[in-house]
């Protein structure tokens, strides 16, 4: 009875501390971001959040480019995930419930495009971009991603047991439309699979970094990634600015988080353990 | 009931020609997006970059062919052994203790006496949302050299203060620090979820057999999610050796391949985009293209030799 006792306190002591690594960062982050510069500096190191939240956000939101950088990202990041979701969901569907020539062949390719590198066409892309007259453009970032083998995949895999072909039957024998039962039928179905491929693509576009960097030439255009690289070389020695910017580019993430946990991590393990 | 088959009978015989047509082509046309984009944006780049890699071109004046001369300089640029080897460091102080740990707590939150397991799950995942760019700022910020927490508390302790961001050896401890903090929870959910199909009767059976927590978990649990832990290795291998935005976003200007931030891929970047030198840029990614796939086909070695050896 001792024993079990003594490795119950061993595994729950393991996991607060692992509790502890994984927010106190984010406890951080908030007291770094309540702070005056001179406070930080402070040795012994002040633990507690100050009293300068408000001031640093104001000046960072006022007096940098940060909140367009915002709107900017709010908008990327909305409208790469409605594409997304419609371009995905539609040959999704069609690979799980239509029958036509080639299928096996052609979804086989597209799973194998998934295994390519995504960093192994950076710079051939971009010249690209600049033959298309699309650097500095969100055209650049939304258009080659709007159909990606992943969704597809996950489209696919949720729709072949979710929607019986029996209702694609009556549906066709009531005169819908091929494109028409999709849009009627499929998608009201197939919500729960969007609603994960929609926190999914947003939080990706969210966070995207390498190719904006690349692309993304006008400050005024920058997503909100640039935008805090650009505020920590503006403020390299106001580390409270910087890290409220940090701090205001984390909160609509987290924010997905707090409602959508659940089916963010149920897509995530689903999509793993399912291959 | 009846007059609506008549007139759908009445519509197809109308528009037959035409319908059937269109119906073959449908799926097609729903489908195209997709590979129209992969063969603008995915195939053709793959087919230039090959060409690019033979040649000279600052992105200005025209393609020079300059056959293998710039394979012969990789070879012989010590900056690309250099960034490999950094990839490397990074990749494994990175993978290795990220797997281990999350499986260790996948584990430990599965096994029955631990409550709230919900909060715990949704604690450690709780860093896969946040930007990389976000993640990097704040560790950066947390080992700064001037006035950092972890060199505040050194102070206070009475010991030297380590300037982490500037020397080699402990810039790639934290770029993989900041994967490990990010991509744990990830690892964890995953083994987790692979955890709640093994049966409890497995379990249950070696407990009565008086098997400990330890026993349990190497002779029940790791064999059994093997398929799931070649899983995220393969990912975590391709996500490891693509490592940028951490170096990048940590060592902004000035990176060399002995300060230990170099990456393969924030080499390329240098190359390509702040030197315009596309023509050696795209070689270098063919070196990394090559590692990828040399690395990738131990993972499937590695594979199937446990394959065949399950079935002895």
């Amino acid at each position: 009875m001792k024993k079990l006792s003594l490795s119950t306190i061993v595994i729950r002591f393991t996991l607060i501390v692992g509790a502890i690594f994984s927010l106190f960062p984010f406890y951080w982050m908030i007291v770094m971001a309540s702070r005056t510069n001179s406070e930080i500096f402070a040795i012994p190191p002040y633990l507690t959040l100050g009293g300068h939240l408000i001031e640093n956000t104001i000046i960072v939101l006022t007096e940098t480019n940060f909140f367009q950088a915002f709107l900017n990202t709010v908008f990327y990041a909305v409208v790469s995930t409605i594409l997304i979701l419609f371009f995905d969901s539609l040959a999704g569907y069609t690979f799980a419930k239509m029958k036509f020539k080639g299928k096996k062949i052609l979804f086989v390719f597209l799973l194998a495009t998934m295994m390519i590198p995504g960093q192994i066409n950076i710079i051939p892309q971009f010249i690209m971009m600049d033959w298309m007259g699309w650097v500095g453009s969100y055209n650049a970032l939304i258009i080659p991603g709007m159909a990606n083998a992943f969704g597809i995949f996950w489209i696919k895999q949720y729709c072949e047991n979710a929607i019986p072909d029996s209702i694609i039957e009556a549906a066709k024998m009531d005169g819908c439309s091929t494109f028409g039962t999709y849009w009627r039928i499929g998608i009201p179905i197939l919500k729960p699979a969007l609603s994960f491929l929609a926190i999914y693509s947003f939080i990706g576009a969210w966070n995207n970094y390498t190719w904006p960097l690349i692309i993304l030439n006008d400050e005024s255009k920058y997503v909100i990634s640039l935008a805090l690289t650009r505020l920590q070389g503006l403020y390299f020695t106001d580390y409270p600015l910087v890290i409220t910017g940090t701090l205001i580019s984390t909160i609509p993430v987290l924010l997905i988080f707090f409602f959508f946990s659940r089916q963010l991590m149920a897509g995530i393990t689903d999509g793993a353990v399912k291959e | 009931m009846d007059d609506t088959i008549n007139d759908v009978k009445d519509k197809k015989s109308f528009k037959d020609k035409y319908s059937k047509i269109s119906e073959k082509a449908t799926p097609y046309i729903f489908i195209a997006p997709f590979y129209i984009l992969f063969l603008i944006f995915g195939l053709f780049p793959i087919v230039f970059s090959a060409i690019l890699a033979f040649s000279k071109w600052d992105g200005i004046g025209d393609v020079q062919f300059t056959g293998l001369e710039n394979f012969k300089t990789l070879l012989a640029d010590t900056d690309f052994w250099l960034s490999i080897k950094n990839t490397l460091i990074i990749w494994v102080i990175q993978t290795v203790p990220m797997l281990v740990i999350a499986l260790v707590l996948a584990f430990l939150i599965n096994l029955s006496i631990v409550k709230r397991k919900e909060f715990y799950k949704t604690t450690f995942f709780l860093p896969y949302v946040t930007s990389v760019v976000a993640v990097t700022i704040l560790f950066g910020l947390i080992f700064s050299n001037q006035s950092g927490l972890i060199n505040a508390v050194l102070e206070l302790l009475g010991k030297e203060p380590i300037a982490f961001i500037d020397s080699p050896f402990w810039i790639r401890i934290i770029i993989a620090l900041v994967g490990i903090w990010q991509y744990l929870g990830y690892n964890m959910i995953i083994y987790f979820s692979g955890l709640q199909k093994i049966s409890a009767d497995y379990y249950e059976a070696a407990i009565i057999d008086g098997a400990s927590n330890y026993q349990l978990f190497t002779k029940i649990t790791v064999p059994l999610l093997k398929p799931i832990i070649l899983f995220t290795v393969m990912m975590s291998t391709i996500g490891g050796l693509q490592v940028f935005a951490e170096a990048q976003v940590l060592v902004p200007t000035n990176a060399t391949a002995e300060g230990g931030a170099l990456t393969i891929v924030y080499y390329i970047y240098q190359t390509a985009f702040l030197q315009s030198r596309y023509g050696y840029g795209s070689t270098i990614t063919w070196g990394l293209v090559v590692i990828i796939l040399i690395i990738s086909l131990i993972n499937w070695y590695l594979t199937s030799y446990r394959i065949k050896g399950e079935d002895d």
